[in-house]
């Protein structure tokens, strides 16, 4: 039928089910986590960063809520290694929506942008330019 | 619930006052609403009210000698006349017009808390209490130095009455308690409630925003000082609540809002406050919506709240059993038979946002996630569910719609 459906295709199914780098990091440079109260998921990054403390070696993640937060985590765990943080914070939800392939409904917009929104905070945290406890999606950028 | 007598409503000829109903939703979908919780619609002769009002009569209350002035501050004060009697209130004396439930709450919680709590006096609430109770008590009781203890709900959704008796003790001064879960869709002991609470002279508020609409109420019989609801739950408009108080207790109390209209007479030294509800009233105070409340009341009598009761409890009835059915179907709450006009439940393995996500698509609306609970949601040890809420124009029909929709999600996720 039509959008709402149709967000759910193979790939973002398959992300949910099966989540890439899903878990923790023993050597993390920094974590952050993050809620969305509309939908109630959760998520934890960890970052290893390289040893020019600026781009992104390894990430971990968990978390648990609905198809559309996970699925982003976990593709974004993909994209992220390679990057620096200079990029992560550049990143805005077109790229999000960009790298989920599919068309969000407006009611959703805040499940896809989670994943992000925790690893930019939690990078900001890191360089000393943000203080948050934990990043909401409420708390609009 | 007592077996129902009730002649069958005339579902088809009702749905006609609502054109809502008609239409559809994304690639044509016909729209089955489901939401009734959250917000009920609006039948066309609450809406000709309302524009009646501002075609013929819109003018300020209290304020002018003018003849509109007049006709609107008429209409605006037997509206209270009307809700008064619609929740067997002695008057308008006892009906405060509000914003909606959230605000009644906050000017009990203001108005009364401020000034009677402190440290040593206990707020009683329930363990499924709406976050606009629950909150607003939290930090009253926060500011004040008072402490709130949360009545136990047991497995089966029901509120554990001998826990009640022992936490409503004589330090409890006040006892604010959803009337019927807008989750569980439990029915508490309202009236036993308040009887533990007058025992120990402390007040209890009943939170009626789901009871109101959906089956009589009547605040004489059930003995609370302080009674709650919304307009747009129950057919009525957005932006119009109702406080019953009773009259003693509001009289008593201090004003919530300052402003105009609330006063008898003011002097560069003091002031003093006008009768009630109006010393609750201050401002200009929400006069289309107000009379347009008391047309919904008008309305749900004319259907009946009797034969609304039994239609909601068939609907409800019906929904649980065919949900039921299914072994990765999860209901919250109390039994098929004795619950108000709500099914909040989940598909495992399919989280409630993309189940509403998808159920949109075949144009059925409910409503996903904490539903304004979230402490209810945490007891049992959920982040969300998927709630379906019924009104009197809701049909087996579309139950029928909800239940064989899920198939299309387990599809996508199975
Ligand atoms: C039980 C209950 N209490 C309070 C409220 C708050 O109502 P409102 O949002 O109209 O203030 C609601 C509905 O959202 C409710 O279901």
């Amino acid at each position: 039928m039509s959008m709402g459906s149709d967000m759910y295709r193979q790939q973002i199914l398959d992300h949910y089910r099966n989540p890439r780098n899903n878990g923790e990091l023993g050597d993390a440079t920094f974590s952050h986590e993050g809620y969305n109260p509309s939908c109630g998921d959760e998520l934890e990054f960890d970052v290893k960063l390289e040893g020019d403390g600026e781009t992104i070696e390894r990430v971990a993640f968990r978390g648990d809520g609905c198809a559309i937060s996970q699925a982003s985590a976990s593709m974004l765990s993909q994209k992220l290694p390679g990057m620096t943080l200079a990029e992560v914070k550049e990143l805005d939800r077109d790229d999000v929506l960009d790298m989920l392939g599919v068309e969000v409904t407006p009611m959703r917009i805040k499940c896809a942008v989670l994943s992000e929104k925790v690893v930019q905070d939690g990078a900001k945290i890191y360089e000393g330019e943000a203080d948050v406890d934990q990043t909401s999606t409420e708390d609009d950028d | 619930m007592e077996a129902t007598e009730q002649e069958p409503l005339d579902v088809e000829s009702i749905r006609a006052d609502f054109p809502i109903l008609d239409r559809e939703v994304g690639d044509g979908a016909p729209l089955v609403y489901l939401d009734n919780a959250a917000t009920t619609q609006t039948p066309e002769q609450v809406i000709d009210v309302f524009s009646e009002y501002y075609r013929g009569y819109n003018a300020n209350v209290h304020r002018g000698i003018h003849q509109l002035s007049q006709e609107a501050s008429i209409a605006y004060e037997e509206a209270h006349d009307r809700l008064a009697e619609f929740i067997g209130a002695d008057g308008r004396e006892e009906v405060v017009f509000t914003k909606n439930t959230t605000e009644s709450i906050n000017l009990v919680a203001y108005a009364w808390g401020l000034n009677e709590l402190g440290e040593g006096d206990a707020v009683v609430l329930s363990e499924m209490e709406h976050h606009s109770s629950f909150v607003t008590w939290q930090q009253i009781a926060e500011r004040t130095g008072a402490e709130v203890r949360y009545i136990r709900v047991d497995d089966d959704g029901y509120l554990d009455m001998d826990h009640a008796a022992e936490l409503i003790d004589e330090d409890a001064a006040m006892v604010s308690v959803v009337h019927a879960s807008n989750v569980l869709g439990t029915v508490t002991p309202m009236r036993e409630l308040a009887d533990l609470a007058h025992d120990n002279d402390a007040l209890i508020l009943g939170d009626g925003a789901q009871s109101v609409p959906n089956r009589p109420v009547d605040v004489t019989d059930l003995d609370v000082d302080f009674y709650v609801f919304s307009g747009h739950k129950m057919a009525g408009p957005t932006g119009i609540g109702c406080l019953y108080g009773k009259q003693e207790v509001l009289e008593d109390m201090e004003p919530f809002l300052y402003g105009g209209d609330m006063i008898r007479r003011v002097t560069f030294e003091e002031t003093t406050w006008n009768d009630l509800p109006w010393k609750y009233e201050a401002g200009t105070p929400l006069i289309a919506q107000g009379i347009g409340l008391a047309a919904a009341a008008d309305y749900l009598d004319d259907v009946g709240m009797d034969a609304i009761q039994a239609h909601e409890e068939r609907l409800t009835e019906y929904a649980y059993e065919r949900l039921d059915e299914f072994d990765d179907v999860e209901i919250y709450g109390p039994p098929a038979d004795d619950r108000g006009a709500v099914v909040a439940f989940n598909v495992d393995g399919i989280h409630a946002h993309d189940l509403a996500s998808i159920l949109n698509d075949h144009g059925v609306a409910i409503r996903a996630g904490d539903h304004c609970t979230q402490p209810l949601h945490q007891k049992l040890d959920i982040a969300a569910s998927v709630r379906a809420s019924f009104y009197f124009y809701n049909t087996m029909a579309e139950v029928d719609a909800l239940v064989d929709s899920l198939d299309a999600a387990r599809d996508i996720f199975g």
